[in-house]
């Protein structure tokens, strides 16, 4: 069974539509890229995925997530499948993070909430010690002085990596990750994507990777669905799509994409 | 001849801590360069420098032969005609209130250089392939490419020497980069270009010369194809090594 | 999703701008009116001591027997004229304080934002008292000067935290590197970014002066009669309340709703004048 599985999802603005009768399931294990430029709707879809959607937007259709009905569902029924289910990573962890808290306190508050719901209690060390094994997870050096440190003085790759600590934390079995490395420099980005596909692989969490960036993408998931303003125009194996794009407009962002990166030459 | 020589400049905005360390770099004219760097490595404090929007703290720039003072009324006059800029969010480098008109002839009305300035801001905009029916719109009603546009053409109106973009294509959409990529490629070929990013991609596929920053200091510096096949340096490297590639 | 909103929040808008115009158009007429005709000569006594409402004097008169609507028509001449030039004053004030801060570097314009902070912290009314009484007459022409100043720092705060957030954008860095002049940025940029909330903020302002006004008259601070301000007339009637309440409700009512629609105005104008929210758009 999909651990996500969107069918017919069409998500509107009043009369606009946005998204449009999108379909598209991710097993356990599975690393799918939602490919789109902006206006595509490949962020809503991801809000939409978990409930999150933004008032004024309505959703038709349907969104399991763990077998569970997300579209129309109350947010007691969300909250659940949130944080155990699945976990989202975000384009800007500065605005994902909560300034006035230290971050360590901020990767405990998930690891508490999924304790209490297993129906333990961690005690105090405990809990410092499962922030610290979390923060040498995500390769952070000096995980005790990081923990005490507060967002602002932190790089945006370091906030990164608390970002997907928090996610971590969760236990999710599908890690859904916008444009994880947009905002950040090429040297930092490189290092993010290496450390969210060990992690991915090694837990076998299945990965829902949002980008418009289609070498980034390649790096990270095995199939990619292209989104284009809201129509799902072209779907397969990555290496299939980008090798004999069919549609149209894939074969304009594979050859734009391939310009820059033959600019580069060879050099690997 | 070297349109800009920047010679041992050195800029700080704390006391403590430079942002740009005995940097010196010669600029030809027509010459297209790419000045690559993360964040921290000052090609920003630079680019602003350039433009005349800050001092040294120590060592100089001279343009033309002359050096550039940007508390020098009349030069700087001379100099805001020649050097022109291209900024990176094209949805805040466009004033929401002006027509496209307004924004584009800013430059003419603000230099009060001659002649007609209507027929120079069509003949810019046409250069930059948008129709004569936009000059009445305002900005919001252009997508991001379409601004960038805009935005080209401004900086092209007063015929400038020296373009200065600053990650003039980094908020694109990959489909729209490659067109404004193809169009400064157009408008590099009649002037300087410098072009401040941190997309090795695009640089190597916009400027035939590229000089890598660190820190504040200039790494590595040489012709764009040369410099990536084999870069001496190790950040350089790093720099390329970690630049995603499409598959095969 | 700010064409939602915009949708969302029109037929609001339209409606409360068209009653502002409404009510605001309403006290414009009399105001004029006023200039060549009123029901009597507002200084003739043409009736008796605090008549009731009457077919020949509408409002009743007051305790000198002089018609009271006449009286209030001309408060409304005399409202707006306090209004518009206390604010104009006020705006030529603050928004040059406040530019001239948002210009300046950092500790000018720390000593200026510290300044605005402290006179804020004191209420128009009492800063208008103030001026009125450091001046030797009680005139209109003072009680507007003293409003118009009291209105400033108001004014000049925020101006300056608008014109601030401006400053910091991609336009105003291309304007200068076109060469554009502060005077160019300030004119050209600047104000007409952050014109609309001024604006808005003017006109509450405006609001503002109106019950300012009223108040210093009430105090005795305003213009003396036979041209006198709502505020006189309610203190005039604050003797004869029970026995002659129109006396009070009648003015009262008037700077009700004129308050009130200069503030449906303000918020119906918010929009005009913005290029992104116009139709069609």
């Amino acid at each position: 069974m999909s651990l996500l599985a969107i069918d017919h999802l069409t998500l509107s603005a009043g009369a606009q539509t946005l998204v449009s009768g999108l379909s598209l399931a991710i097993a356990a294990g599975e690393r799918v890229g939602l490919i789109g430029e902006s206006g595509s709707g490949k962020s809503l879809t991801a809000m939409a995925a978990t409930g999150l959607l933004p008032p004024g937007i309505t959703a038709a259709g349907s969104v399991l997530l763990g077998g569970r009905q997300v579209v129309g569902a109350p947010d007691r029924v969300l909250d659940r499948l949130r944080g155990t289910v699945t976990a989202t990573i975000f384009q800007e962890p500065l605005t994902a993070l909560d300034p006035l808290l230290r971050v360590g306190r901020q990767v405990a508050e998930p690891l508490r909430r999924r304790a209490a719901r297993d129906g333990r209690t961690l005690d105090r060390h405990q809990l410092r010690r499962d922030v610290q094994a979390l923060l040498e997870q995500v390769a952070l050096p000096h995980p005790e002085r990081i923990a005490r440190a507060y967002p602002h003085e932190l790089s945006g790759g370091q906030r990164q990596r608390i970002a997907i600590a928090m996610a971590l934390a969760c236990q999710p079995q599908l890690l859904i990750a916008d444009e994880p490395t947009t905002a950040l420099d090429v040297t930092t980005q490189a290092e993010i994507l290496k450390l969210l596909d060990t992690l991915v692989r090694e837990r076998g969490m299945a990965l829902l990777f949002i980008s418009h960036d289609l070498p980034i993408v390649a790096q990270v998931v095995q199939r990619v669905v292209v989104l284009r303003r809201g129509v799902a125009v072209e779907r397969g194996p990555v290496e299939e799509v980008f090798a004999r794009p069919r549609h149209e407009y894939t074969g304009a962002l594979v050859a734009a994409a391939r310009a820059f990166d033959a600019a580069l030459g060879g050099s690997r | 001849m070297s349109l800009v020589s920047i010679e041992g400049v050195d800029f700080r905005y704390t006391r403590d801590r430079l942002t740009l360390e005995n940097l010196s770099l010669e600029i030809r004219e027509g010459a297209n360069v790419g000045l690559v760097g993360e964040s921290g490595s000052g090609k920003t404090t630079l680019l602003r420098l350039l433009l005349g929007l800050a001092r040294p703290s120590a060592g100089r720039i001279n343009f033309e032969g002359r050096r550039l003072e940007p508390h020098d009324g009349a030069f700087m006059r001379q100099y805001r005609r020649k050097v022109q800029a291209v900024f990176q969010d094209p949805y805040s480098s466009l004033d929401p209130r002006q027509t496209v008109l307004g924004i584009v002839s800013e430059p003419l009305r603000s230099l009060r250089l001659p002649g007609d300035h209507r027929a120079q801001v069509e003949a810019a905009l046409a250069a930059v392939d948008l129709e004569r029916d936009v000059l009445g719109r305002y900005p919001h009603q252009f997508s991001g490419g379409q601004r960038q546009r805009i935005a080209i053409a401004r900086a092209m109106v007063a015929k400038p020497k020296l373009l200065l973009a600053d990650e003039a294509v980094s908020a694109l959409d990959l489909s729209t980069r490659v067109r404004i990529v193809e169009l400064l490629q157009r408008v590099a070929a009649h002037m300087t270009l410098v072009f401040v990013s941190h997309d090795l991609g695009v640089v190597a596929a916009l400027c035939d010369e590229v000089v890598i920053l660190q820190n504040g200091r200039i790494v590595e510096a040489g012709p764009t194809r040369q410099t990536l096949a084999d870069p001496v340096h190790p950040y350089t490297r790093n720099l390329l090594q970690s630049v995603p590639r499409m598959p095969a | 999703m700010t064409a939602l909103e915009t949708a969302a929040a029109r037929p609001h808008r339209s409606a409360s701008l068209q009653l502002g115009l409404v009510l605001v158009g309403l006290h414009v007429v009399v105001a004029l009116l006023t200039l060549v005709w009123t029901p009597y000569d507002p200084g003739a006594m043409t009736g008796g001591r605090l008549e009731p409402p009457s077919l020949a004097h509408w409002v009743g008169t007051d305790r000198l027997g002089r018609d009271f609507l006449t009286q209030i028509m001309i408060g409304s001449r005399i409202a707006l004229i306090v209004g518009s030039a206390a604010v104009a004053i006020g705006a030529a004030i603050g928004i040059t304080l406040g530019m001239l801060a948002a210009f300046a570097t950092r500790l000018p314009d720390d000593a200026l934002a510290a300044t605005l902070d402290i006179l804020i912290a004191f209420p128009t009314l009492l800063i208008a008292m103030l001026v009125v009484a450091a001046s030797d007459t009680a005139s209109l022409g003072t009680a507007i000067l003293a409003l118009g100043i009291a209105l400033s720092p108001i004014v000049a705060r925020l101006t300056r935290i608008l014109a601030k957030r401006v400053l910091l954008l991609d336009f105003i860095t291309a304007a200068r590197t076109s060469g554009t002049s502060w005077p160019g940025i300030v004119f050209r940029h600047v104000l007409p970014n952050i014109w609309p909330t001024l604006a808005v903020n003017l006109a509450l302002q405006f609001g503002v002066a109106i019950i300012a006004e009223a108040s210093l008259s009430y105090l005795g601070l305003g213009a003396p009669p036979p041209n006198a301000s709502w505020g006189r007339l309610l203190q005039e009637a604050q003797g004869t309340v029970y026995t002659a309440p129109i006396g009070a409700i009648a003015p009262g009512l008037a700077l009700v709703s004129l308050v009130i629609g200069v503030n449906l105005l303000a918020d119906g104008l918010r929009d005009v004048g913005d290029p992104t929210r116009r139709r069609g758009a």
